[in-house]
């Protein structure tokens, strides 16, 4: 297990170097300087502020500086908008917010998700499973974008039960948290519910069953452990289209996270900031690709990359 | 010792005309069209392409357009009334929605046919190539792809779209170049599964190069599956489309796409115009329906894993 792990390491690591490399080769490719304004700077000033952020050096210089930067000291260097704020401050300002609900969004989607899947599969046929399917099949086509107007058309402009926007208790948790999950937690019923229904029809099941195990038993045990295979390799990709939903979530309930920061800064042109989030994005990204698969040895020892 | 009674029907069956065998193809179209939902879906389809080729001769007014008779009092006006040729309403400066929202289904179904049609092309020769040359070429163009998809497309879609001005182009491109990955997967997998049949070592064997090999005896095998994944594709194409329109950094003015239309709609919701969010909405959630019910109603009759 432990070389296993290694070994996915060793791809992980240079992936996020990959995307480091390329986010800043894009950055210099980009036609326009940060510092280029409708009114040109004088060239005496546009130099002091080149020299200051160290843009005059050649270009690998550069690159170097800013991998060992993040690399040595997790440093993302200083906005190029805000003078006075550091891209680390602006990330570390909406970061706690993203974190918390998208954890319990994630959480959420998953135990719905999987319970709901559960329930139909052992239920098949019954009104419970039609719910489930209808639902599921209903929450594919109300993404994020749509779900976010909907919620707040209904909780807050007609039902006025709920805040529509910004950052505090848990009152301002629901909305954000239930526009975020609903895809996910149809996408999660749907795929445990036809992984159940086939793992319920194979042989180790009737035998569990035969040997006089209790139905509870032959289900969590027996049922559940291999059906919950397809559903952890859905979860990578799950986590980063959420984790990309953070960004209307952010746009449309003001909650102040890291999306939008990013749109923020895209509509700048901070691009120091923008590739910040980038790759802090893409490292938890790359980290929770790990744990998926190292969670998918575990469940399944068959598997070996 | 024959029975010669038995030689008989025999002979007489023999002279019977042959049943006519079915082909795998029309196999699947009976199964397809004896899928209800998926049969009701296609016809929605087609109603929506109709939709946004010919909307445009049934309206009114042009999409550029202002009603200056409503413009500024969208709310009091501006709903949705056949009188004054406003079927749909108007959006907050007084333009047509009825054309707006042909002209966004039109924008949202070519990027979505255009997103699918690159991730086929592309996805199913990468695929092709690297699950029929195999060895390490193989492996390095697989690492390849497990390295994009590690990478949180979307972020870096933008980060596009902002240093290179947000056009079409950029758009297309951008989409495209993410969208084959899962595509080139998928193909790999059937590929590996082919190669090693008879009738490709019989190609192999009879000095078929290996190109050859590949679009003329791979491809045409995998392509019942190709097409169930292009399908559940183009749902998924105009759902990033308008994930980013609906941040304001897709499509720009005097364009607009079903996210684009969302977005505004959703913007003006609290001054009582809720027609601006309702009519994109329904055009979007109903095109992602029955393009998902069609792809599932597609692998239900081509996949041959199921029958």
């Amino acid at each position: 297990m432990f070389g296993f792990i290694l070994r996915r390491l060793a791809v992980a690591i240079p992936t996020l170097l990959l995307l480091i490399v390329v986010s800043f080769l894009l950055m210099h490719a980009a036609p326009g300087g940060p510092f280029t304004q409708e009114r040109a700077l004088p060239p005496q000033v546009l130099a002091n502020l080149n020299a200051k952020y160290g843009l005059d050096d050649p270009l690998w210089r550069q690159m170097l500086n800013y991998i060992w930067g993040i690399v040595a000291h997790f440093d993302f260097g200083p906005s190029f908008v805000y003078p006075d704020r550091s891209v680390n401050q602006i990330i570390a300002a909406g970061f706690p917010v993203t974190l918390t609900y998208g954890a319990i969004s994630f959480v959420l989607a998953v135990v719905v998700g999987v319970s709901l899947g559960v329930t139909a599969a052992i239920r098949q046929n019954s009104w419970l499973d039609y719910c489930a399917v209808g639902l599921s099949i209903g929450a594919q086509v109300l993404p994020n974008f749509v779900m976010a107007p909907i919620l707040v058309l209904i909780f807050t402009l007609w039902l006025g039960w709920l805040p529509g926007g910004g950052w505090g208790g848990p009152a301002f948790w629901i909305m954000p948290v239930i526009a975020m999950s609903t895809s996910f937690m149809a996408s999660i019923a749907r795929i445990t519910r036809s992984s159940m229904l086939e793992v319920l029809g194979s042989n180790h099941i009737r035998t569990a069953r035969a040997k006089g195990l209790p139905e509870s038993k032959v289900i969590l045990r027996h049922g559940l452990k291999p059906a919950l295979l397809p559903v952890i390799s859905y979860l990578g990709p799950a986590f980063v289209t959420m984790i990309t939903g953070s960004v209307v979530i952010d746009m449309y309930f003001s909650t102040g996270g890291i999306g939008r920061s990013f749109v923020d800064s895209a509509l700048n042109r901070d691009y120091a900031v923008m590739m910040g989030i980038t790759i802090l994005v893409g490292a938890l990204t790359i980290l929770f690709n790990l744990i998926v698969d190292v969670l998918y040895a575990w469940i399944d020892p068959k598997i070996r990359y | 010792m024959v029975d010669t009674q038995q030689m008989r029907s025999l002979a007489a069956r023999l002279a019977e005309p042959e049943v006519r065998g079915r082909s795998p193809w029309a196999d699947a179209r009976r199964r397809f069209r004896r899928n209800k939902a998926a049969m009701v879906s296609l016809f929605v389809l087609i109603l929506v392409a109709l939709f946004a080729i010919f909307g445009n001769q049934l309206a009114a007014w042009s999409n550029e357009e202002m009603d200056f008779a409503v413009m500024g009092q969208a709310a009091q006006l501006g709903a949705p009334s056949f009188a004054n040729g406003h079927y749909f309403g108007t959006d907050d400066l007084g333009r047509d929605l009825f054309s707006r929202t042909v002209q966004g289904t039109q924008v949202s179904l070519m990027v979505g046919l255009i997103g699918a049609g690159i991730a086929v092309i592309v996805g199913t020769l990468y695929g092709a190539t690297a699950g029929y040359v195999g060895g390490r070429t193989d492996a390095v163009m697989m690492r390849l792809v497990d390295i994009l998809m590690s990478i949180p497309y979307m972020f870096v879609l933008i980060l596009l779209l902002v240093m290179f001005g947000r056009s079409m182009t950029m758009l297309f491109l951008g989409i495209g170049l993410i969208s084959w990955l899962d595509m080139s997967r998928i193909v790999r997998g059937q590929t590996l599964s082919l190669k090693n049949r008879e009738f490709i070592e019989a190609a192999r064997a009879t000095g078929v190069p290996a190109w050859k090999i590949i679009l003329r005896h791979i491809v045409p095998n995998i392509l019942g599956v190709v097409a169930v994944y292009a399908t559940l594709l183009v749902p998924l194409m105009i759902l990033s489309e308008s994930f980013i329109s609906f941040l304001g950094l897709g499509v720009q003015e005097p364009l607009t796409s079903w996210g684009a239309l969302i977005s505004e709609g959703a913007g003006t919701m609290n001054y009582g115009t809720l027609w601006q969010l309702a009519f994109p909405l329904f055009f979007f959630c109903i095109t992602l329906f029955a393009f998902f019910f069609v792809g599932d109603g597609l692998r239900d009759a081509l996949d041959p894993k199921d029958r």
